[in-house]
């Protein structure tokens, strides 16, 4: 066998590590790909370039947008809104799902209406909130926490259910009450799972967030989009969705740092 | 003092089929202050049951225990456990785990540093005081677990199978290493093993239990001096004793197991 062919069996090993140099090559060719269908598609005069721009008139876009402050203005609404929904329901949902998980008597009480709720579309929701409370920030903030909030509170409920009972119980023989094995064993042995949690949901909440901007606003990337559409200017589509990957991209970065540099030790037991 | 009586000791419940099973009947047990005893039983006999019932973890359906007369109701940080693992607190550095039942009991932090570092130091994880647990090998991680339990200054220490997830020859060593501070701070210790050289070479006395439900069936001395040698498990009284366990488990086994069948 030559080198060239181990080096391609190596390669198609399952779980078999391989080098820096070749992933990050592997992840920009298919990056470049992507790009270069898209290129040809345009170009190549293959599709209407109304309705698919070339990557020039997408950035003459972005310029144009970045120039005018209006990307600002839309990101900001959107990041205040997403932000605002996150944390009232991480607020709510860390604590009651860490005791549906851990007291019986938490998850009797509230598994059933969870459960029914979760199930139901958000979207189906938006019409009757917007009745209520209109289409301003509270609307999209409410979208956001019903969203997130019920799938967040069975994740957490998951993380601290998954707790193992020896920690309970080295507390316990070493001294502690019930409240400081609350406090002391079960809260700390949590948050690695919290955490992680906290950045599958973000994700969700990036849809949602999305979705009530779509159907009601009068600011957000979500109705800039919108606006572009009614204008025909499928570029300003473009940009809008790009700069929604590349948000979503560096919330997801700084939710793994935090884990990295808060909790150092988590990781296999 | 640590002196525990189990009296008449009766463990049952539903099964998952709704049977009645009984784990332990009518189990008593006297161990007497500074005794290193082992109970040695076949898997699923009730001896863990039995060893969390002591620590208070789980609560008798007859019966009861007593720690220097005392009954016991709720776990106490004067019964010290060891589990079989997964039982350090991943968060927390190898010297923050030690000292963590001082810092229950607010002792002043420099008298808890000095005496989780002393127990960190008997058990020879000096060097390793600011690791985390991922950080260790299994054996270290159970050192921790024995220095944790220590530092609080129990009156009993309550070993769960402690070394059975170990490789054997880092079980050996974990077992050295547990009878050396064990001859230097004499305290009663309960030892559950399935493990027959484990039980003959750490125990004074081995007491067998029975197949469920479990009672013991045998007891026996282990007179051999302190500090002891590996070597003394392949000396004829030595074997004569291992013979008569392994006997009496045997029987126990093949009950077990045409129980399980029926």
């Amino acid at each position: 066998m030559g080198t060239a062919q181990i080096a391609l069996l190596k390669v198609l090993t399952p779980r078999r590590e391989i080098s820096r140099g070749l992933g990050l090559s592997a992840g920009a060719l298919i990056a470049g790909l992507i790009f270069l269908f898209w290129c040809v598609l345009t170009y190549g005069g293959l599709v209407d370039t109304t309705f698919c721009p070339p990557p020039h008139r997408v950035l003459l876009a972005l310029w144009k947008v970045l120039a005018d402050g209006s990307l600002f203005k839309h990101a900001w609404s959107s990041l205040v809104v997403i932000n605002l929904g996150f944390f009232l329901s991480s607020l709510i949902a860390i604590p009651l799902g860490i005791m549906m998980g851990s007291f019986r008597i938490v998850a009797a009480a509230l598994d059933p209406v969870v459960n029914f709720i979760r199930y139901l579309p958000v979207t189906s929701m938006i019409p009757l909130l917007i009745l209520w409370i209109g289409i301003g920030l509270e609307e999209k903030v409410a979208v956001i926490f019903i969203g997130t909030f019920f799938q967040q509170i069975v994740m957490f409920a998951d993380v601290s259910a998954q707790v193992p009972d020896e920690l309970f119980n080295a507390g316990y023989t070493l001294g502690a009450s019930r409240r400081q094995v609350v406090m002391k064993v079960l809260l700390p042995a949590t948050l690695p799972g919290v955490m992680d949690v906290l950045r599958v949901t973000m994700g969700w909440a990036w849809t949602y967030l999305v979705v009530a901007e779509l159907v009601a606003s009068n600011s957000g990337l979500g109705y800039m989009s919108m606006q572009a559409m009614r204008g025909l200017h499928a570029d300003l589509i473009f940009v809008a969705i790009l700069v929604i990957g590349f948000l979503g991209m560096v919330t997801d970065q700084i939710f793994k740092w935090i884990k990295a540099v808060w909790l150092p030790w988590a990781g296999q037991r | 003092m640590g002196e525990v009586s189990i009296e008449r000791v009766g463990l049952s419940f539903k099964s998952r089929k709704g049977d009645d099973v009984v784990a332990l009947n009518n189990l008593s047990l006297h161990i007497p202050d500074k005794q290193f005893a082992v109970i040695v039983g076949p898997s699923g006999c009730g001896k863990s049951s039995l060893l969390d019932i002591i620590a208070g973890l789980k609560e008798p359906t007859g019966g009861q225990c007593k720690l220097d007369g005392q009954v016991i109701n709720g776990p106490g940080p004067e019964r010290g456990m060891v589990f079989q693992n997964y039982s350090l607190f991943p968060w927390l550095t190898v010297l923050k785990n030690v000292e963590f039942g001082l810092s229950l009991k607010n002792v002043a932090p420099s008298e808890r540093i000095e005496r989780a570092r002393f127990y960190v130091n008997a058990v020879g994880l000096n060097g390793f005081e600011n690791s985390y647990p991922k950080q260790l090998s299994g054996g270290m991680k159970q050192r921790v677990a024995i220095a944790r339990s220590l530092a609080n200054d129990p009156k009993i220490l309550l070993m769960d199978e402690p070394f059975g997830a170990l490789d054997s020859q880092t079980r050996t060593v974990m077992q050295e290493l547990l009878l050396g501070v064990w001859e230097k701070n004499q305290k009663t210790v309960l030892f559950v093993t399935h493990d027959i050289d484990e039980a003959l070479f750490l125990g004074e006395k081995v007491y067998v239990m029975s197949a469920r439900p479990g009672r013991i069936i045998d007891t026996l001395s282990v007179d051999f001096p302190h500090p002891r040698n590996y070597d003394m498990l392949t000396s004829p009284p030595c074997l004569e004793l291992k013979r008569r366990i392994h006997h009496n488990l045997h029987t126990e086994v093949h009950k077990a197991m045409a129980a399980a069948a029926a």
